[in-house]
């Protein structure tokens, strides 16, 4: 029976090792099938190494070393992976960014690629034919960049070195980091995740067994390769472990979400890992008429991941898609992050993951999370927390209190973990790597608890939104509301709302307006959605003015984030007739 | 139509009954309706109106505005 080149026992040293290794082995075999438009395209091991070699011979006359920074600035597809690949055999160190998207202003897109490339510094830039000449205007002058590389021109490079010579070059030892991933925040400096070929590749060989990968596995993505989960579950471990990827950009899937369904279907799709909202997206946003004859009885797992997971949404996804096949037991769910390359926990495949019914008060005002018996579950009101699963091989979890001391079972506090596939550090930022990282753990910041072995995740970082799976930063919005005319600066305030019929959290915004007239205030709701898309790629759902003197206020002066949802909630939402029903 | 498709948006979307949408307002870019909404809006328009939009059609430059929606439902009915 064949076995998977990465396990437990047997690790390569380098990602370049393993590159060696599949184009020996695999040449002829699938890595990537790419859905698009045009119809599906499929690449063997052979042929997506040779693209690789191509991007690395033109960064190399570029001046690329190895360890230089390389950031990617292009739509989902071919290139993108084929550039990562191209600065990973150099022994650089490739970092995908968040491509401009509809509902991004331009300009400020641009400075905020401009203000990380200039922090990281960055060496080369890829860009694809419609962003190349913008940013290399607007990257000019930034001292170490080399160049800003069309992708076009990529293929006209003339005398690269073949495959072969890269294969064998060393640029890289274990230790050596293999790629940034961007931790998200749309303003002020992002932190980059640094993570070195032994942790990723112990985090391949972990998580592999974690689920029980299998040679014969099938992986089907439309995540961005900007986010862990994209990156990792749904490029880097299905490479490296020589299994077939589908892969399809998330600007087509939103549009056109059945293509998901039916990419499953015509390659036998076994894995595939979603966001929450994405359950109720596919549950509710696909007519039947378009998946007639539909089969995703090929489907073991359909892994929860990157938001918090709500049992509601697996019944919903589970009651539309049974017909077609999809079985219960492959709805799993798994708690990952950047900084751990990327899964910390997985829950057990082929049964659903556990419910825990607690006592709603206790969770929330003792922090305790106590069980209610079947008996009782009719008089004392409860929550059901969906288990994110136990902790993947070779990473150890700890809950712990505010000073950082070890909390019992069934006790809320801060998610800590330890593993071998741990972040090297946050790039260039020893500062925000001392926060979070101390006598080899590393401090999530997410609240949770244990119980039976069992993660059950209660809150994500200090007041962090999460809206379809990206991450927001309420801090961010805010800031970008302070000069609006008519608006008092910092007196604005950014929360999340869960939306149960999405699966997700709508942004709200409150702020305090000094006037009254109907013309003037429509004006400044219209400056505050248009400010909050067009820097963050989110719509703020609900955006309400109040008279001055509205908000709460902490003793310090500071506009209380929390009281304040309570009070909208309270006063504004709650009474939304459309929002009771 | 016109002010079926307003209101839908205003109550659905923006969630605010009272706000005074433009018909030329910039629904995508302004920050009014996210792509996943588009969806959400091609389902009510194909319930309320029968016009069927497909899927690869739902793009900001298509269907930016009221105006410009209105004009899709009608080149279609």
């Amino acid at each position: 029976m064949p076995t998977l080149p990465i396990t437990l026992n047997r690790r390569p040293a380098t990602l370049i090792e393993q590159a060696r290794w599949l184009c020996r082995e695999r040449a002829d075999a699938t890595a990537v099938v790419l859905v698009e438009h045009e119809g599906d395209r499929r690449l063997s091991y052979g042929a997506f190494f040779e693209g690789a070699a191509r991007f690395a011979g033109a960064l190399e006359a570029c001046g690329v070393q190895p360890g230089d920074l390389v950031g990617l600035v292009l739509q989902h597809g071919e290139a993108v992976l084929s550039g990562f690949w191209g600065a990973l055999l150099l022994g650089a160190v490739p970092s995908i960014f968040p491509f401009l998207s509809d509902k991004l202003d331009r300009e400020r897109y641009f400075d905020s690629v401009r203000q990380l490339v200039a922090h990281s510094g960055v060496r080369v830039v890829i860009a694809g034919p419609e962003l190349h000449a913008p940013l290399r205007d607007r990257l000019a002058g930034i001292p170490s960049l080399a160049a800003v590389l069309n992708v076009e021109a990529v293929v006209q490079v003339q005398g690269a070195a073949p495959l072969e010579e890269y294969l064998n070059r060393h640029p890289a030892e274990a230790d050596a980091t293999a790629f940034l991933q961007h931790s998200s925040g749309s303003t002020g400096l992002q932190k980059g995740v640094m993570l070195s070929h032994r942790a990723v590749l112990n985090h391949v060989a972990g998580y592999s067994a974690a689920i029980n990968l299998t040679p014969d596995d099938v992986v089907v993505s439309w995540l961005p390769l900007y986010h862990d989960m994209g990156l990792i579950a749904g490029f880097i471990m299905p490479i490296l472990q020589g299994i077939p990827l589908v892969l399809m950009s998330p600007f087509h899937w939103v549009r056109d979400p059945k293509i998901l369904l039916w990419a499953i279907h015509h390659h036998r799709g076994t894995l595939c890992w979603l966001p929450n909202f994405a359950y109720n997206f596919l549950a509710t946003r696909v007519r039947p008429a378009v998946i007639h004859g539909l089969d995703l009885s090929s489907l073991r797992a359909v892994i929860n991941c990157s938001e918090p997971v709500y049992a509601e949404s697996h019944r919903i996804f589970l009651e539309q898609y049974a017909y077609y096949g999809l079985r219960e037991s492959a709805l799993a769910t798994c708690y990952a992050m950047a900084e751990n390359t990327f899964a910390v926990t997985q829950s057990a495949l082929e049964t659903p993951p556990p419910l825990d019914v607690v006592d709603r008060r206790a969770l929330m005002e003792d922090r305790r999370a106590v069980p209610v018996d079947n008996g009782l579950k009719l008089i004392i009101p409860t929550v059901t927390l969906v288990s994110c699963g136990v902790p993947i091989p070779n990473c150890e979890i700890k809950i712990v209190d505010e000073q950082r001391r070890p909390l019992p079972e069934r006790f809320v506090g801060e998610i800590a973990l330890r593993s071998d596939s741990m972040l090297s550090g946050y790039y260039r930022r020893p500062d925000a790597t001392a926060e979070v990282m101390a006598g080899g753990w590393y401090f999530t910041g997410d609240m949770g608890y244990l119980a039976g072995g069992e993660l059950y995740i209660t809150g994500r970082k200090k007041d962090l939104i999460i809206v379809g799976g990206k991450n927001v930063y309420p801090q961010d919005i805010e800031n970008l509301l302070n000069d609006i005319p008519g608006l008092h600066p910092g007196r604005a305030v950014a929360f999340g709302v869960f939306n149960e019929s999405l699966g997700t959290e709508d942004i709200a915004i409150v702020a305090e307006a000094d006037t009254d007239d109907p013309e003037a205030r429509a004006d400044i709701m219209r400056e505050i959605r248009a400010r909050v898309a067009q820097s963050t790629d989110v719509t703020a759902r609900y955006v309400h003015l109040v008279e001055p003197k509205w908000l709460i206020k902490t003793s310090s002066g500071k506009v209380a984030r929390r009281a304040n949802r309570e009070r909208f909630i309270e006063t504004v939402l709650n009474r939304i007739p459309e929002q009771r029903g | 139509m016109r002010d079926q498709l307003r209101d839908y948006i205003k109550t659905h979307m923006i969630k605010d009954p009272t706000y005074p949408l433009k018909d030329d307002e910039p629904l995508i870019t302004g920050g009014l309706v996210d792509s996943f909404s588009l969806v959400e809006l091609a389902v009510f328009i194909e319930d309320t109106f029968g016009a069927r939009f497909d899927d690869p059609e739902l793009t900001a430059e298509n269907m930016n505005t009221v105006k410009q929606i209105l004009g899709n439902i009608e080149a279609k009915l």
